[in-house]
């Protein structure tokens, strides 16, 4: 059941409709329909590629700091709770302290007005009020719980669109409010560049270059999407190493129980 | 028992034995099995149970449609534990139970890959029973009571598809409304009856909740008629003639217990692969976006095992011609004992009936993937030919076939009484 090319760009449209300023998503989605309206996006090699992939953790903590710094400020992750990060190998004291230092809502104050607390690692990632539709006339930014499994062309089309902004070329104008991008549908988009070098400080010291923050960032909302895919990969070798020993034992029984059959 | 194979003392389905026999045990064992005949039942209905020695390999598919149905049902009972049937609650329930709950991720993907792969074991299993002639007297019972199985599960898996609550679950949900609603006369009310209102909902949910719960257990009830009418007349066998000789037959232990252990264990490795390895083959990315009432997907698509039947309902230009048509693929199974009367058995000595079968797969195949493609440009009359010929084939192709073959048979037999006269 291969993603047909006629789906993807289906689907390409309906994220179209998310991405782009052009008012009601639903008279933008089919009007695209049927065609590739941007580059080709070029394939990367990631850790988490293939059916043994594992997500190299430095990276998705680094990418959690570009998340954190850049991401949030417009995109919420509400299925994913502070006490999720534990899987990217922070420890729960860490864990603590980044929750810790998030306000959530908290009913009524006694002054009458909304409250906010510290969150917990129970709590949920907070989701900021342009992604609620709090904020009139913008552009609702996708919430990045799943956008990586649900993104259509996935993690590589991610690293591409953060990539991919420039001077738009000549004779080519992006409507107001849209920036261009070439491997958006389209070729604009409404998100602003979100990264530039040095946008963000690595605590491991790695140089933060624009390039390298989109390989963070992506290979964090990769792991995000599928947080279990390791486990996943190494349960599976496991079982299959079992099913395949079990399976060569039951195997040789059964030639040696019918041998005499015939 | 790996020395020669042991030959049974009691014949098939002699049951009324039992009792006196069994009172032979002494102890505790004797006790029960005086009062309730577990152990001579365990004894004659598995141990020495007369199997066809013939059997090949697709008769192994039964057991592992067995042993998926107990997986889904533990999977599943663990996955309502942690689930909320509302429109609001649904998806981050379901959300939390891939992120959080201790093994979620892998009881979800249990459930997941062993409805895809009931359903394949269950075509498999369908077309063997249509291709050795398994519905054939006097199994017709039996045959009625695998097709009964054969709707309940497609309901319960259309059911399941919905709870998630993602973009395909919603909008699934409200096409097969739209469906029910283009029944002539009744049909908007049935509609509104399903969804509980305008469009899919919190009672829409509550509806397929307790349908899918209420559905996976009635399967498990049926499936027990099945095997208790499968024990009446005995497995059918690809030769087509009965084993009736002891000569012809082995005893269930060892034999087939290896065998059938052997077939799971192949199939647990195919599950395993796609699930561990390959969860894309039955995964549908668009269904982890949560139900958006207001943006309705640009290619709306049930899950594979669906496909063919959509593509049937597809092909008919009219709404309510293509769900007739679609259901009445279904519905034309239950009179295929009926359609069928040759005698003979197996499609291996029936030339043209084995040319009909293959073509009827061929049909079915088409069928999906005329569905998938949303029976568009050529795929409409690749979907429209392989209606008429799934159509043909069991109302045509089979009573035709059977008329030949009877006539055929009868003369055969004329012309060995006038040789022996």
């Amino acid at each position: 059941m291969k993603i047909s090319l006629f789906r993807s760009a289906a689907a390409l449209c309906l994220a179209a409709g998310l991405l782009s300023a052009t008012g009601s998503s639903e008279a933008a989605a089919p009007a695209a329909a049927g065609r590739l309206d941007h580059d080709p996006v070029p394939h990367q090699h990631w850790s988490f590629d293939g059916p043994l992939g594992n997500f190299d953790l430095a990276s998705v903590q680094r990418g959690y700091t570009v998340y954190a710094e850049i991401c949030s400020a417009c995109h919420g992750m509400q299925h994913v709770h502070f006490g999720d990060l534990t899987g990217m190998g922070l420890t729960a004291a860490q864990v603590q302290t980044i929750a810790a230092s998030h306000k959530i809502p908290d009913g009524i104050g006694s002054d009458g007005k909304p409250a906010l607390r510290a969150a917990t690692a129970d709590d949920a990632f907070p989701t900021p009020p342009v992604a609620q539709g709090l904020i009139p006339g913008a552009v609702i930014p996708p919430d990045q719980s799943r956008l990586a499994e649900v993104y259509p062309g996935g993690p590589d089309r991610i690293y591409a669109l953060l990539t991919g902004y420039g001077p738009p070329p000549a004779g080519v104008t992006p409507a107001p409010g849209l920036f261009y991008n070439r491997f958006a549908q389209g070729r604009a988009i409404a998100m602003p560049p979100p990264l530039s070098d040095d946008a963000v400080d690595y605590p491991d010291g790695t140089k933060a270059t624009t390039e390298q923050e989109a390989r963070d960032v992506t290979t964090f909302l990769a792991w995000a999407a599928q947080p279990h895919l390791a486990d996943r990969h190494r349960t599976g070798v496991r079982v299959m190493i079992y099913l395949v020993f079990l399976g060569v034992l039951l195997f040789v029984l059964k030639r040696r129980l019918w041998s005499n059959v015939h | 028992m790996a020395g020669s194979p042991s030959r049974h003392e009691t014949g098939p389905g002699v049951t009324g034995e039992d009792i006196p026999q069994s009172s032979r045990t002494t102890g505790f064992t004797g006790w029960l099995d005086a009062r309730l005949p577990v152990i001579s039942a365990f004894r004659n209905e598995y141990v020495s149970f007369p199997m066809p020695r013939s059997l090949n390999a697709l008769w192994t598919v039964g057991a592992m449609l067995t042993v998926v149905l107990v997986l889904m049902l533990l999977s599943g009972l663990a996955l309502a534990m942690n689930y909320t049937p509302t429109a609001a609650g649904a998806f981050a329930s379901v959300e939390a139970i891939e992120r959080r709950l201790p093994a979620g991720w892998l009881l979800r993907s249990m459930h997941m890959t062993g409805a895809s792969l009931f359903l394949a074991a269950l075509y498999v299993h369908l077309f063997r029973g249509l291709y050795y002639g398994s519905y054939k007297a006097p199994r017709e019972v039996l045959w009625l009571v695998g097709v009964a199985l054969l709707a309940m599960v497609m309901v319960t898996a259309f059911a399941g598809y919905v709870l998630p609550w993602g973009q395909m679950s919603y909008w699934g949900a409200d096409v097969a409304g739209k469906a029910i609603g283009a029944v002539p006369g009744v049909g908007p009310f049935m509609e509104r009856l399903f969804l509980g209102g305008d469009q899919p909902g919190d009672t829409t949910l509550h509806h397929l909740f307790v349908l899918h719960f209420t559905l996976a257990f009635g399967v498990l009830g049926v499936v027990g008629i099945h095997v208790a009418a499968l024990h009446v007349a005995g497995p059918g066998n690809p030769t087509g003639v009965p084993a009736k000789v002891p000569e012809q037959t082995l005893p269930f232990h060892p034999y087939f217990t290896v065998k059938d252990g052997l077939g799971l264990v192949v199939f647990a490795i195919l599950f395993a692969g796609v699930m561990f390895f390959l969860p894309g083959l039955i995964t549908e990315p668009e269904n982890y976006r949560p139900a958006n009432p207001l943006h309705t997907p640009a290619d709306i698509e049930p899950e594979w095992y669906f496909l063919p039947f959509y593509g049937i309902l597809q092909s008919i230009p009219s709404k309510f011609g293509g769900l007739l048509a679609s259901v009445g693929a279904i519905l034309v199974l239950f009179i295929t004992p009926w359609l069928d009367t040759s005698p003979i058995r197996s499609a291996r000595n029936r030339p043209v009936y084995r040319a009909g079968m293959v073509a009827l797969v061929i049909a079915f195949i088409l069928l999906g993937f005329a569905g998938k493609h949303h029976v568009e440009g050529v795929w409409l009359y690749v979907g429209q030919i392989a209606t008429l010929y799934y159509y043909l084939h069991f109302l045509v192709l089979m009573p035709l076939v059977s008329r030949r073959e009877k006539a055929a048979l009868a003369h055969a037999s004329a012309l060995r009484t006038g040789e022996e006269a």
